[in-house]
């Protein structure tokens, strides 16, 4: 039986922290800390962004295609059309936004990580 | 008829020669067959069975990953909608790239941090509840079996087309030698057996994708826009084919029906039970970051391709001629392999087609067994008190079973065209695991109810709505010209719901009924359980880690 502060409000008045390593509680301070809350303000403000990006631009795509077919007509050069253009860009997006999240998380992430990890698990003498 | 090649036994015409399209297979099999073997000598704790002891490295696991993603229905059927439909089955494939990038800002590193084994184990971290164990392990098993069915299915369709198979007996025959063979990698090679299968298979998928393309853009002058205008010329619909409209624009019902089907591609890729579980076979979350780069670029790459190979075959084959041969549109690549590069070239792509069906249903056998022993037997019926050893002979023996059942499905399912099936799937992907994985791993709020509304929510709309869509019964919609409802004849006509997609409606549904669900219950959610599973999954604490880290 642990005691803490809840967190949002909620009145939760049990916490069973038998699976897992270290206490619920523990979690929760946490979860509360500076360094943790660095880490989601940064996984927030890529991720987030990132994933609105994506999504409205597929969805530019497709609506495009079904509802205003004709400017996807418009030729670029020949019989290269502004929607094949589009449907390759999609690719090149995709590709885009993986490869700099990749590299973002490496440099803006994972140390921040690792070392709440380490004062975590060293914490405990795992 | 079209040109000098079409001749009026169409529907019997064999190509390429069958003992090499077979002797080609042969080596494949026997190759994995020994793989998986020689990989097996350790392989009975539950990490090794489940997750392959977690020594695959990111680029290991992420080709293994493109190889379980790259089915059969995708390598024959979306060239095969491009040489019929052109743009729009572009539009088409699309939604298999783009939904990659939710599986990696959103889904993998959480995943991996949390979960063990299986989908349910997030959810159980979360949680704490047998029910929505039980819930997420049902939505697994019916996504894999949808998907498998899909791959059976097609099992029986290219047997006609790529062995020469003709009778009926001896496609059922081929299927079964699939099931035995999925059953064989699962049961010997477990996780490990079937990584290495996938990472075999997905290799010469690409080496064969890549080489027919280059091959095919020779012949155009390496010049793409000399490629879609041969294209264009030669297809029945002439430049219209290079802009969208002939297969989603024509009412308002097919336009919505691809928005459907967009929303559950670009939704339902996050979802898959058996892409998510093979983040559990590298050590840490950085190397399933690794892994899922590594997929995008490997996917990326092969549905580049399929649009040359579409169009090639638009231009070299002729839709004519794909739509009247023995497997409809999904004869695309093969027939242009026989007409670039001849009996060869065409029995290797048969044999990647056959390698591709065989890999695919491995990787699902193996997550549905897994979700079934470690989910349904060891945490709900078992209470989490099963002994590891028990667990892998239930696993062992649920592959069987789902192999058995695959195998029955696809003598059954025959005819149906492949890639609507593989669409389906992904709607019960993104409407019953999507929401309760996000979820829970993102709002604070989310309870057991809330989990069970979403879950059931998501399940039983897309299940219901696929029942009463065009896919089951009514006319269907001439895909491959023919009827493309599981019920052919017309006269039985239950399809109240107009679309063949039901992502629109269930997505958003089971999104909804995860939030009802939540903010009516009495019981608040369990903040303590919210912040461990937040920490863990952002940092990695108390991840279970591989044997390279």
């Amino acid at each position: 039986m642990t005691i803490f502060q809840p967190l949002r409000g909620s009145a939760s008045s049990t916490a069973a922290p038998q699976a897992g390593r270290g206490s619920a509680s523990g979690y929760e301070a946490v979860r509360a800390s500076r360094d943790f809350w660095t880490i989601r303000r940064r996984f927030g403000s890529f991720v987030g962004p990132a994933c609105t990006l994506f999504i409205v631009w597929y969805f530019l795509f497709v609506i495009i295609a079904v509802f205003a077919p004709g400017f996807m007509r418009v030729s670029v050069f020949g019989d290269v059309n502004v929607g094949l253009c589009f449907g390759v860009l999609q690719f090149a997006s995709t590709f885009a936004i993986a490869a700099s999240y990749r590299r973002w998380a490496r440099h803006r992430l994972d140390p921040l990580a690792d070392r709440l990890r380490h004062r975590l698990e060293g914490g405990r003498g795992q | 008829m079209t040109g000098p090649t079409a001749t009026s036994t169409l529907a019997t015409e064999v190509i390429g020669t069958p003992a090499l399209n077979f002797t080609i297979f042969a080596i494949f099999v026997v190759v994995t067959l020994v793989i998986a073997v020689s990989v097996a000598r350790k392989n009975n704790s539950a990490t090794d069975y489940y997750a392959g002891g977690r020594t695959f490295t990111g680029l290991q696991n992420g080709v293994a990953t493109s190889g379980d993603y790259l089915s059969a229905a995708t390598f024959l059927g979306t060239p095969g909608l491009i040489a019929i439909y052109g743009f729009d089955g572009i539009l088409y494939s699309v939604g298999f790239i783009v939904g990659w990038l939710l599986v990696l800002l959103l889904v993998c590193e959480p995943f991996r941090n949390t979960g063990r084994y299986t989908m349910a184990d997030v959810l159980d971290l979360r949680l704490k509840a047998p029910s929505v164990r039980a819930a997420a392990a049902l939505s697994t098993l019916m996504v894999c079996l949808f998907y498998l069915l899909a791959q059976m299915a097609g099992a029986g369709v290219l047997v006609s087309l790529l062995l020469g198979v003709n009778s009926s007996v001896g496609q059922d025959a081929v299927v079964a030698v699939v099931g035995i063979l999925m059953i064989f990698y699962v049961l010997v090679g477990g996780m490990k057996g079937t990584t290495w299968v996938q990472i075999v298979k997905a290799t010469i998928l690409a080496a064969g994708t890549v080489v027919t393309t280059i091959w095919l853009l020779s012949r155009a002058g390496f010049s793409l826009p000399a490629l879609l205008h041969h294209a264009a010329a030669s297809s029945r619909s002439g430049t219209a084919v290079l802009s969208p409209g002939l297969e989603y624009g024509v009412n308002t019902v097919s336009k919505l029906d691809l928005i459907s089907l967009a929303l559950a591609l670009v939704l339902g890729t996050a979802g898959l039970p058996h892409v998510l579980m093979r983040l559990y076979t590298v050590p840490n979350a950085r190397e399933a970051r690794r892994s899922v780069t590594w997929t995008i670029w490997f996917v990326g790459l092969f549905y580049l391709c399929t649009f040359v190979l579409g169009f090639g075959a638009m231009w070299l084959v002729g839709d004519k001629r794909i739509l009247s041969a023995p497997g409809g549109s999904n004869s695309a690549v093969p027939l242009l392999a026989d007409k670039l590069g001849g009996t060869l070239l065409f029995g290797i792509m048969a044999a990647v087609a056959f390698a591709t069906i065989l890999a695919v249903v491995a990787g699902l056998t193996i997550t549905a067994s897994a979700s079934f022993a470690h989910d349904v037997y060891a945490g709900v019926l078992r209470h989490g008190e099963a002994e590891p050893a028990d667990e892998v002979r239930v696993a062992r023996i649920t592959g069987v079973v789902v192999g058995i059942v695959a195998v029955i499905g696809g003598i059954s399912a025959k005819g149906i065209n492949v890639a609507f099936l593989v669409g389906l799937a992904f709607a019960i992907a993104a409407a019953a695991n999507l929401p309760s994985i996000l979820y829970s791993l993102f709002w604070p709020r989310f309870t057991t109810r809330g989990a069970l509304w979403s879950i059931y929510g998501g399940l039983v709309s897309s299940v219901v709505l696929i029942i009463f869509s065009p896919v089951f019964s009514g006319q269907g919609k001439p895909l491959g010209g023919t009827s493309s409802s599981l019920i052919t004849d017309p006269r039985i006509n239950f399809a109240f719901f107009p679309l063949n997609n039901p992502g629109i409606v269930a997505i958003p549904l089971a999104f909804f009924l995860g939030w009802l669900g939540t903010v009516t219950d009495r019981q608040p959610a369990d903040s303590a359980r919210f912040a461990r599973m937040q920490v863990r999954a952002l940092t990695g604490v108390g991840a279970e880690r591989g044997g390279r880290s």
